[in-house]
C-alpha cells in the first residue's frame, strides 16, 4: 500500500511541488465515478496521500477536478449497497468544513477507501500522529522564528514606567490558557495577579494587548469577572482595573467593552459569570458590543453555506443573504473594534474588553482593533506576528474550534471564529486597498492551512499543550510557507503609511459576501483574476524600474564618455518602448 | 458626534444613557456667528439665466452632522437653478477646488433636478405642492442627482419665505412650454461654440456620411445601405433623417407605414450578422388591411431572412420582456434607498439594506437587461443569426438593449468618442422620448411620464448609462407578424441552454479587454453602483479607501514612468542636465473619500462613523444565542 509518490503526483498544483518526497505515501489509487455538484457525475481517477485526495478526469484531458488536504474533510459517509436487481452501487459522501466541495464515490468496493479516509482524516480517533508531524518539508526561512514576544513588546515600547514583563505564567502556573510572558502594570505585584485570577474566569487575567505610542492608553484583554448570582466582589479585581485606569495618567474612566449582548452577559451570572457592576467598579464605564456566541456564528455560516452551494441562490440572492445574518455579524465585529481603537486612538481611556472566557469574541475585537490602530499588522509579518500573538498564544481553541482530526463533527465547539476574523480583515482590504502589504491570496492561504493539518501553526487549543508537545520542533509553521514566497502573497498598491488609523465603515452598503473565498469551488462564479486595474499597475512598476535602470545606464555611459568620447549610441526612438496606456 | 453609548443592546442593566442632551436648538447656538459667516458670495449668472427670487438669512444643514449644524447665507432661485450662497466654499482649499463642476456649483440645484421638495412643520416633514397656506420652517430638497439640501427658514423674514419657498415650488412643478426651457435662452445669449476636433468628435448621425461611415467601420456596407428617403421628415418625424435599412429593400416600402415595419439597421457584427429594430404597424381591426399588413410584413422578411444564407431570430420586446412600467416602479424605489435625510435613517435602513434593495426589484432588472443582451449577443455572436429587435415604437427597449449589445461586442463604443457617439446613434437619433421620459415639461403625473434611469453595469466592465422610456405595450405585434414569425422566436429551453453555454465557455477564457466583453450575471456579481448611488452620503464615505485609492496609486505610477520617459528621451537628445520633478496631479490624495470626486474631504472630523442601531432579532436562532460559548464548564481543565 505504501510507496513513494512519483513525479507524477506531484506536479499537479503549484503548492504541491513545495512537498518533498518521502513525506507521504500513495493510499489508494482508483477508477471512481465523482458526483461532481456543479457539473453531474465524471469518470476519474482518485488518489489518496496520507495528506490529500486528489481525482483526475479521465474525461477531460486528465484535469485534475479535486485536491483536497485531508484535514478539511470533516465527514465521511457511506451510501447506497446492492440493489434488489443486484446491481452494486456503493458511494462515499465526503463532506467538508467550511469549503464547499463534497466528493461522492461509486465503485465496487469502497471499504478500502472508506477505512483508509477515516484513519487518515480524523487521526486522533486511530492514536495517528497529525500530518504536520510527518510532513518534513523545508523552507528557506524559519516562520517559527517570526513571534517573539519581548520583540514585539519591545517594539511597542514595554517595558516602560508603568508596565512590565512578568514570568509569573512561566511554567502557565497562573493560567494554563495564557501565554508564557505578560505583560502587567508596574503598580501591579505578582501576589497582586494571583488574587485577580482567582476571581476571573479560568484564570485569564486583565494583561496588555497594545500600548497607543503617543497618549499611552492601552488595549487590556481578559475574561468575564466571576461575579455570580450573589453579584460577588474582589477588592483586588477593583483596585487592579483602576491601577490599569492610572497608567496613562488620565483621569477619566476606564473603559470595558463586554463583547457580549447584555442578555447573556446577564445570563452568565448563573453560571458563575458576569461583568463588571457599577456599584463595584466606580471609575469605569462598561459597553456591550452585541455580538452573539460562537453557536450563533456556526449557525449562520451553515446558512451561507445554504445559499452558495451547490448552486448561489439567483433570484432572491439579497434577502437569502440577509437571512444568513453573516454580514450582519460581520458587521457587529467590526463595529466594536472600531469603538475599542476610536476610544484609545482619541487618548480618551485605556479600554477593557473581555467576553465569556476571553479567547473568542475577545480575540477578535483586541486583534481587529490592533490592525486599525498600528500600520505594523498590516504588514505580512506584522499579521502574522498579531495572528501568534492575540489569537495563537493567547488560547484561542483552535483545535475545538476546527476540530483538526477530529470525527466529531457535530461537536458544539467548533466554530468559524477565527475565519470570522480573517472575513473582517478581507472587508477592511476591500474598504482600504493601499493600505495591506498582503494580498487576499495571503488571507486564502492562512484559512486553507487552518484546516489542512500541513503546518503545525494553528495546532492545539494553548501555548502550554503546544510546548508539552513540541510543536515548534516537530512541524513547519506556515510562515516558513509564505515568508519563503513573500511575493506571491502582496498587493502591489500597498502604500506604507506610518500611524495612521484606519477606520473602515461597518454599514452593509459596504459589507460583501467574500465571493471569492465563500463560492469560489463553483466554477460559474469565477471572478476574473487579476483584476485589469491591478494588471496594469503590475505593468507599470515593472516598466518604471526598467526605465530608472535605464537611466541609471545612460547615466553611466554619459559620466564616461565624458572621458572617453566615442561614436554617438543608437538611435533613442528605436530603444524606447512608449507608453501607450493612457487612461 | 455620536455618543458614546450608540451600539449598546436595549434594556438590561447598563443600558447606554446619551452622555449630553441639548435643550438649545443647534439654530440658536450659532446665531451669534451669524454675522461672522454671512458673507455676500456672488451669484454666478450663466449668459441668459436671470434670478427670479431670493431669501437671506437662510441656514443650510450640514448633512454629515445629522442637521446639527448649519451656515447661514442666501437662497436664491433662478430660471435655472436653485442656489445657496453661503461663504463654505472659500474653506475649500486650492487642491479640493481643482475639480469643481464649472456650470454646477456645489450648492446649486438645477430646477430639472429637483426631484421632490418637502416641507418641515413642526418637526413633521409633509411633501409641498401648488399654493401654500402655510410656510414651512424648514425646506428639504430631494434631488434627482440624490442630493439632499435642508435649508431652515426660521430666521428669515417671512415675505421672504413666502417668495423663495413658492418660487421654487412654481418653477421646479408648474407645467412648462417647450421654449421656455432654460436651454433656449442659454443658447441665445451664449456664444456659439461649436467647433471641434475633426479627428476625435462624436459622431452625430445627422448626415448621410455619418451613417456610412459607420457602415464602413462595422463592415455593414455589404448587406446594408445608408438611406435619405426620410430627409425633411418627409415620412416621419419619429425617424431620424438618415438611417441604414437592408440593400434589397425598396426605398418606397419605407413610406407606406410611415416607417413602420421597416428593419433599421443598428450594428453590424465582424461574422457579417446585423442588429436590427423595427417599431410595430399600426393596430388594425379590418381583416383586409390586416391581409395587406402580412403580406407587406412577408416581403419585408424577405430582406433579412433567406435561409440558408441569412436567418433572423426576432425579439419581440413588447411581449416577451420587462415592461416600462415595471421599471420605473423599480427605479422609484430603488433612488428612495438613497434620498437619506439623516444619520439616523441611514443606519435605521442599514440593519435591513439587502432586503431593502431586493424589494425595490432594481437590481433585478438590471440582471434582466444585462442577460437579454448577452442572450443578443449569443444569437449574434455564436449563431450568425440577424437579431430584429420589436417594439411598440422601436425608441425604448430597443435603445437600451441594441447600446448594451454595442458595448458588450464592440470594443470601439468603450471608447469615450465611441460611447458619445452610441448615444447619439441609439437613442438621440433612435427617437427615444426624453423630453416625455425625463417629464421636462411636467406633464400631469396622469401621464405617467417615466424618468430617465440608468443602469450600472456590473463590475470592472465599462460602465455605461442608459436611460429608458415607457408606453403602453400590447401583444399585437406577434399577432400582426403572424405564425412565421413566432416560429422563428426559439423555445425558451434551448435558448437557455445556448446561452448557458456561451457565456459560461466566455467566462472560463482569460479575458480580452479589447474583445467581445460579458458582464457576470449571477446574484453576488450585481452590486450597487457605489460611486452612483452613494456620493453624497457622507455616512457611507470611506476615507482615505475606495477604489480611488487603488486608482490614484494608478495614475501617479502613469504620471512618474511618463516622467522617466522624459528624462531618458531628454538624455539622448541632449546631455544637459535633468529638468526638476514635474508638479503632480494627485500627489496629496493619500486621504481621498471613497466617493471622491463627488465628496472631497468634506467629512472634517476623522472619527470613525459608528452605527446607531443595532440588533435585528435573529428569529430561529434565539435558542442558540442563550447557550453559552463552553459546555459545562467552568471549573474544568
Amino acid at each position: 500500500m505504501a510507496s513513494a509518490p512519483t513525479s507524477k503526483y506531484n506536479s499537479h498544483s503549484l503548492e504541491n511541488e513545495s512537498i518533498k518526497r518521502g513525506t507521504f505515501f500513495i493510499l489508494i489509487d482508483k477508477e471512481v465515478i465523482y458526483i461532481c455538484p456543479f457539473n453531474g457525475p465524471i469518470k476519474g481517477r482518485v488518489y489518496i496521500t496520507n495528506y490529500r485526495l486528489y481525482l483526475r478526469s479521465l474525461e477531460t484531458d486528465s484535469a485534475l477536478i479535486l485536491d483536497v488536504p485531508l484535514g478539511v474533510i470533516s465527514r465521511i459517509e457511506k451510501m447506497g449497497g446492492a440493489t434488489s436487481r443486484g446491481e452494486n452501487s456503493y458511494g462515499l459522501d465526503i463532506t467538508c468544513k467550511v469549503r464547499d466541495s463534497v466528493l461522492s464515490y461509486e465503485g465496487h468496493s469502497r471499504r478500502d477507501m472508506f477505512e483508509i479516509l477515516t484513519r487518515y482524516a480524523f487521526p486522533l480517533a486511530h492514536s495517528l500522529p497529525i500530518f504536520a508531524f510527518l510532513n518534513e518539508e523545508k523552507f528557506n526561512v524559519d516562520g517559527w522564528m517570526v513571534y517573539n514576544p519581548v520583540e514585539e513588546y519591545r517594539r511597542q515600547g514595554l517595558p516602560n514606567h508603568h508596565w512590565r514583563i512578568t514570568f509569573i505564567n512561566k511554567c502557565y502556573e497562573l493560567c494554563d490558557t495564557y501565554p508564557a510572558l505578560l505583560v502587567v502594570p508596574y503598580r501591579a505585584s505578582d501576589d497582586d495577579l494571583r488574587r485577580v485570577a482567582t476571581f476571573r474566569s479560568r484564570n485569564r487575567i486583565p494583561v496588555l494587548s497594545w500600548i497607543h505610542p503617543e497618549n499611552k492608553t492601552v488595549i487590556v484583554r481578559c475574561s468575564q469577572p466571576l461575579v455570580g448570582m450573589s453579584g460577588k466582589r474582589n477588592k483586588d479585581d477593583e483596585k487592579y482595573l483602576d491601577v490599569i485606569r492610572e497608567t496613562n495618567r488620565q483621569i477619566s474612566k476606564l473603559t470595558i467593552y463586554d463583547a457580549r449582548p447584555n442578555v447573556n452577559a446577564v445570563a452568565n451570572k448563573a453560571t458563575g459569570g458576569g461583568y463588571e457592576s457599577d456599584d463595584a467598579y466606580h471609575n469605569a464605564e462598561l459597553f456591550f458590543l452585541d455580538i452573539h456566541n460562537i453557536h450563533v456564528m456556526r449557525e449562520s455560516l451553515k446558512k451561507v453555506k445554504d445559499i452558495v452551494y451547490p448552486n448561489v441562490e439567483e433570484s432572491h440572492w439579497l434577502s437569502s443573504l440577509e437571512s444568513t445574518h453573516w454580514l450582519e455579524h460581520i458587521k457587529l465585529v467590526l463595529t466594536g473594534a472600531i469603538q475599542v481603537a476610536d476610544k484609545v486612538s482619541s487618548g480618551k481611556s485605556s479600554v477593557l474588553v473581555h467576553c465569556s472566557d476571553g479567547w473568542d469574541r475577545t480575540a477578535q475585537l483586541t486583534s481587529l482593533a490592533m490592525l486599525m490602530l498600528d500600520s505594523y499588522y498590516r504588514s505580512i509579518e506584522g499579521f502574522e506576528i498579531l495572528v501568534q500573538k492575540e489569537w495563537i498564544s493567547f488560547g484561542h481553541k483552535f483545535a475545538s474550534r476546527i476540530g483538526h482530526g477530529d470525527k466529531n463533527h457535530a461537536d458544539a465547539d467548533r466554530s468559524p471564529i477565527f475565519l470570522q476574523f480573517i472575513d473582517c480583515v478581507w472587508q477592511m482590504s476591500k474598504q482600504f486597498p493601499t493600505a495591506f502589504e498582503f494580498n487576499e491570496r495571503f488571507l486564502i492561504t492562512i484559512l486553507d492551512h487552518l484546516y489542512s493539518c500541513r503546518f503545525g501553526t494553528f495546532l492545539y487549543n494553548c501555548e502550554s499543550v503546544r510546548e508539552k508537545q513540541k510543536v515548534t520542533e516537530r512541524t513547519v509553521s506556515l510562515w516558513s510557507l509564505i515568508n519563503s514566497n513573500k511575493d506571491k502573497f502582496k498587493n502591489p498598491f500597498y502604500t506604507k503609511e506610518i500611524n495612521r488609523v484606519l477606520y473602515p465603515v461597518a454599514s452593509m452598503r459596504h459589507l460583501e459576501l467574500w465571493v471569492n473565498y465563500y463560492i469560489r469551488w463553483n466554477p460559474r462564479i469565477k471572478q476574473q483574476q487579476p483584476n485589469p486595474v491591478e494588471q496594469r499597475y503590475v505593468e507599470l512598476l515593472a516598466l518604471r524600474d526598467e526605465y530608472i535602470q535605464r537611466l541609471e545606464e545612460l547615466q553611466l555611459a554619459s559620466s564616461a564618455k565624458l572621458s572617453d568620447p566615442s561614436p554617438s549610441p543608437s538611435s533613442p526612438s528605436q530603444m524606447m518602448p512608449h507608453v501607450h496606456t493612457h487612461f | 458626534m455620536l455618543g458614546k453609548g450608540v451600539v449598546g443592546g436595549g434594556g438590561g442593566t447598563k443600558a447606554p444613557k446619551p452622555s449630553f442632551v441639548s435643550y438649545v436648538r443647534p439654530e440658536e447656538i450659532h446665531t451669534n456667528e451669524k454675522e461672522v459667516t454671512e458673507k455676500e458670495v456672488t451669484l454666478h449668472l450663466l449668459p441668459g439665466e436671470q434670478l427670479l427670487c431670493e431669501a437671506s438669512t437662510v441656514l443650510k444643514y450640514v448633512q454629515e452632522d445629522s442637521c446639527q449644524r448649519g451656515i447661514y447665507g442666501k437662497l436664491v432661485c433662478t430660471d435655472f437653478k436653485i442656489a445657496f450662497l453661503g461663504d463654505d466654499e472659500s474653506a475649500l482649499d486650492n487642491d479640493e477646488t481643482q475639480f469643481k463642476n464649472k456650470v454646477i456649483g456645489e450648492n446649486d440645484i438645477t430646477l430639472h433636478c429637483v426631484d421632490q421638495i418637502y416641507g418641515v412643520f413642526d418637526e413633521k416633514k409633509k411633501p409641498l405642492f401648488g399654493q401654500l397656506k402655510k410656510y414651512p420652517e424648514k425646506l428639504i430638497i430631494h434631488c434627482k442627482d440624490l442630493r439632499v439640501f435642508h435649508f431652515g427658514l426660521r430666521y428669515t423674514k417671512e415675505e421672504e419665505v413666502k417668495r423663495i419657498v413658492s418660487g421654487i415650488i412654481h418653477h421646479t412643478q408648474a407645467p412648462k412650454l417647450l421654449k421656455r426651457l432654460f436651454l433656449f435662452s442659454y443658447a441665445t445669449a451664449a456664444q456659439n461654440n461649436t467647433a471641434t476636433d475633426p479627428k476625435n468628435h462624436t459622431v452625430m448621425f445627422d448626415t448621410l456620411k455619418d451613417w456610412c461611415w459607420e457602415l464602413e467601420r462595422t463592415k455593414g456596407n455589404v448587406k446594408y445601405k445608408a438611406v435619405s428617403v426620410n430627409e425633411g421628415y418627409k415620412v416621419s418625424d419619429r425617424l431620424p433623417a438618415y438611417f441604414v435599412v437592408p440593400t434589397p429593400l425598396p426605398e418606397e416600402d419605407v413610406r407606406c407605414f410611415q416607417g413602420r415595419g421597416i428593419p433599421i439597421w443598428c450594428w453590424s457584427c465582424h461574422n457579417g450578422c446585423a442588429l436590427l429594430k423595427m417599431s410595430a404597424l399600426p393596430k388594425e381591426q379590418d381583416d383586409g388591411l390586416l391581409q395587406i399588413q402580412k403580406s407587406f410584413l412577408d416581403g419585408i422578411y424577405k430582406t433579412v431572412h433567406r435561409p440558408p444564407y441569412e436567418i433572423v431570430k426576432t425579439e419581440d420586446l413588447s411581449s416577451n420582456f420587462l415592461s416600462l412600467q415595471d421599471i420605473q416602479t423599480a427605479y422609484s424605489k430603488f433612488k428612495q434607498l438613497f434620498l437619506i435625510d439623516n444619520s439616523t435613517e441611514f443606519w435605521d435602513t442599514d440593519i435591513k439594506w439587502f432586503s431593502l434593495l431586493e424589494s425595490s426589484s432594481w437590481l433585478d432588472i438590471i440582471r434582466r437587461c444585462l442577460k437579454k443582451a448577452i442572450e443578443i449577443t449569443e444569437c449574434l455572436e455564436a449563431q450568425n443569426m440577424n437579431v430584429l429587435l420589436l417594439e411598440e415604437n422601436a425608441s425604448d427597449l430597443c435603445c437600451l438593449l441594441s447600446s448594451l449589445v454595442q458595448v458588450m461586442m464592440d470594443p470601439h463604443c468603450r471608447t469615450r468618442v465611441g460611447f458619445q457617439s452610441l448615444v447619439q446613434k441609439e437613442w438621440i437619433m433612435g427617437g427615444h422620448c426624453f423630453l416625455d421620459r425625463c417629464n421636462h415639461l411636467r406633464q400631469s403625473d396622469k401621464e405617467e411620464h417615466q424618468r430617465q434611469l440608468s443602469l450600472p453595469l456590473t463590475q470592472s466592465k465599462s460602465s455605461p448609462k442608459r436611460g429608458f422610456f415607457r408606453e403602453e405595450t400590447d401583444h399585437l405585434i406577434k399577432n400582426l407578424l403572424g405564425k412565421r414569425i413566432s416560429k422563428l422566436i426559439n423555445s425558451s429551453d434551448e435558448l437557455q441552454d445556448n446561452f448557458r453555454e456561451f457565456y459560461e465557455s466566455w467566462h472560463s477564457k482569460p479575458t480580452d479587454y479589447h474583445g467581445l466583453l460579458l458582464p457576470h450575471i449571477e446574484g453576488p456579481e450585481i452590486k450597487v453602483w457605489a460611486q452612483r448611488y452613494l456620493r453624497w452620503i457622507p455616512e457611507a464615505q470611506i476615507l482615505g479607501g475606495g477604489r480611488v485609492a487603488t486608482m490614484s496609486k494608478l495614475l501617479e505610477m502613469m504620471e512618474e514612468v511618463e516622467h522617466l520617459q522624459e528624462k531618458i528621451d531628454e538624455r539622448h537628445h541632449s546631455q544637459g542636465a535633468l529638468p526638476a520633478e514635474a508638479p503632480s496631479l494627485l500627489r496629496s490624495s493619500a486621504r481621498l473619500s471613497s466617493l471622491f470626486p463627488f465628496a472631497l474631504l468634506q467629512r472634517h472630523s476623522s472619527k470613525p462613523v459608528l452605527p446607531t442601531s443595532g440588533w435585528k432579532a435573529l428569529g430561529d436562532e434565539e435558542d442558540l444565542a442563550k447557550r453559552e460559548d463552553e459546555f459545562v464548564d467552568l471549573g474544568d481543565v
